[in-house]
């Protein structure tokens, strides 16, 4: 396992991420399920990847394949050139549920995200600066019971951004959240990711979310005559972040992708 | 007085005959042990850190004062003679005769001292073996059914052994009290490592947690819960043993005082240790109850 992550994330380079065919099957009851078959995929150093696609069709398991959680059954994947190892440490996962040690204050959680060996000092430091990126100084004493889950998830973003990650995952971070909040979200990760520049492979069902953080959307689905997800198509999204919520452009890739995920978009009537 | 000229070796020759009796008793402190760790868990409760209210310790007050009363009505104005039913004022006054002869504090306290020691070593063995079957399922199918038969011997059993092979001396009966406060704690622990929220141990994972971090940093405290209430019961475990461990062969103890009392005839002496048996574990209890509440406001 490499141990190259600095203290302080501000030096860590963002990583190129490559999926070279991979697919992912289990073996059920009644033979082999197969979930994931040749994903073939580029994403580019601090670029911004959205993982769109209906409930259950393996975006998680993609997700945990680039983290290392999980391991392919075909093809590989590397980070800037080199294979992902076993919870790979160039990266950084934030969650479906906050994930937090009920036990532990805010500020000790975040701690929890700094790379091995990393000293106190230096450590607290950077618990320090994150409490602000995620706007929780106030709350650095509490525990994870005493706060809203908006709040829990700004700390679970913190805690990945702790070792300052080449590759940041995020598997629906937001999915949780009320639509205010969710909105307030994604513009702080707008923020994050403007102050440290990872690459950010987000797990989303929200179009509309996709469609604000992401440089491109990669849509995954099912064909009707072949088991398994894999990429049905990418879509670049245009403009600068942040984007306006209301253009016309993003009305019609809007449009396209919800088309593509079977559900009419009424767009233009 | 006949108690100082009686040595352990009478004791012994009696334990043949004395075997279902201690049986009977080790029952009865079976019973007793549990409910002492039941009504100390719900005070807890009650108390939920802001004191107990003086409606719960009035409550709970009720019952020890009436069975006082009952006792003492009972010594006093009925016709049962004092050999089958001593007055609070003979055990009390038992208690100090003992204590005059130094012999009570040596008893209470090398009680005390075997319960201890037995604890703190059962209890170790008990939260290594509930860490390694909990954590590793090849040490679970390896060791789960040898431990589970082994804790299924009566603690009765080990004494012959124990005795055979340790001797007369504190040996054998810490043993026996270590293996009988083991047994809780292991089945605690192994059972609750093995139900901690993957979820916590899968982010723990991908934030770089090597195996040994992973069970102090994640496992071990989502699992202190576990860990005091297995405590608590490997303490009521380890006066049960105790007992069972003086009755059979010592020459000092409260376990000693029961079995010596029985064969002078001191029903008041019964009495007596059947009392400070019932306070001893109960403050011991308590104690472990405050240790309890410090460690769940700091992990819970």
């Amino acid at each position: 396992m490499s141990l190259t992550a600095p203290a302080s994330a501000t030096a860590t380079p963002a990583l190129p991420v490559s999926l070279n065919g991979v697919g992912r099957s289990f073996t059920a009851v009644d033979g082999e399920r197969i979930v994931l078959r040749d994903v073939e995929l580029r994403i580019a150093p601090g670029e911004i990847v959205a993982l769109l696609g209906p409930s259950g069709c393996g975006k998680s398991t993609l997700l945990r394949q680039i983290s290392g959680l999980d391991r392919p059954t075909s093809g590989s994947l590397t980070i800037d050139g080199s294979r992902v190892a076993p919870a790979d440490q160039r990266c950084a996962v934030a969650f479906q549920e906050p994930r937090l040690l009920p036990w532990r204050t805010v500020a000790r959680n975040i701690e929890l995200g700094l790379p091995r060996g990393t000293d106190r000092k230096r450590g607290a430091e950077r618990v320090s600066e994150l409490l602000e990126l995620v706007q929780l100084g106030h709350a650095a004493g509490q525990k994870p019971r005493e706060i809203s889950g908006g709040m829990a998830q700004r700390v679970s973003l913190a805690r990945a951004l702790a070792r300052g990650p080449g590759v940041l995952l995020l598997d629906e971070p937001f999915g949780a959240l009320d639509a205010l909040t969710r909105l307030t979200m994604q513009d702080l990760l707008i923020d994050i990711h403007r102050a440290e520049p990872a690459t950010i492979v987000l797990v989303t069902h929200d179009v509309d979310e996709a469609l604000a953080l992401a440089d491109r959307v990669v849509l995954l689905g099912t064909r009707f005559d072949r088991p398994g997800a894999t990429i049905s198509r990418i879509i670049d999204v245009p403009g600068a972040r942040p984007r306006d919520r209301a253009s016309t452009v993003l009305a019609r890739l809007r449009a396209q992708l919800l088309e593509a995920l079977g559900v009419p978009s009424h767009h233009g009537r | 007085m006949s108690f100082d000229e009686r040595g352990g070796a009478s004791v012994l020759r009696h334990s043949g005959s004395e075997g279902r009796r201690a049986a009977s008793l080790f029952g009865f402190a079976d019973s007793f042990g549990f409910s002492a760790a039941g009504t100390a868990l719900s005070e807890t409760d009650g108390a939920d850190g802001r004191g107990l209210p003086a409606r719960a310790v009035a409550l709970g007050l009720v019952v020890p004062v009436a069975l006082f009363a009952l006792w003492w009505v009972a010594a006093e104005f009925s016709a049962i003679p004092d050999y089958l039913l001593p007055s609070p004022a003979q055990v009390v006054n038992a208690g100090i005769e003992l204590a005059q002869a130094g012999l009570l504090g040596t008893y209470i306290a090398i009680s005390l001292q075997r319960v201890f020691i037995g604890f703190a070593i059962g209890t170790s063995i008990g939260l290594a073996l509930g860490a390694l079957v909990g954590l590793s399922r090849t040490a679970s199918l390896l060791l789960s059914s040898t431990l589970g038969a082994i804790r299924a011997v009566p603690s009765l059993a080990w004494v012959p052994l124990l005795t055979i092979y340790l001797g007369i001396y504190e040996t054998p009966k810490i043993t026996l009290i270590a293996i009988g406060a083991a047994f809780p704690v292991f089945t605690t622990v192994a059972g609750a490592l093995r139900h901690v929220d993957p979820y916590l141990v899968e982010a723990g994972r991908a934030f770089g947690l090597s195996r040994g971090r992973l069970l102090t940093t994640v496992q071990l405290p989502a699992v202190v819960p576990s860990i005091v209430s297995g405590l608590r019961l490997a303490l009521a475990q380890a006066w049960l043993f105790l007992v069972a461990a003086e009755l059979i062969a010592s020459s000092m103890g409260l376990g000693f005082l029961l079995t010596d009392s029985q064969n002078n005839g001191r029903m008041d002496r019964i009495y007596l240790a059947i009392l400070l048996l019932a306070i001893l574990g109960k403050t011991t209890d308590a104690l472990i109850g405050l240790v309890e509440k410090a460690l769940l406001r700091r992990w819970g």
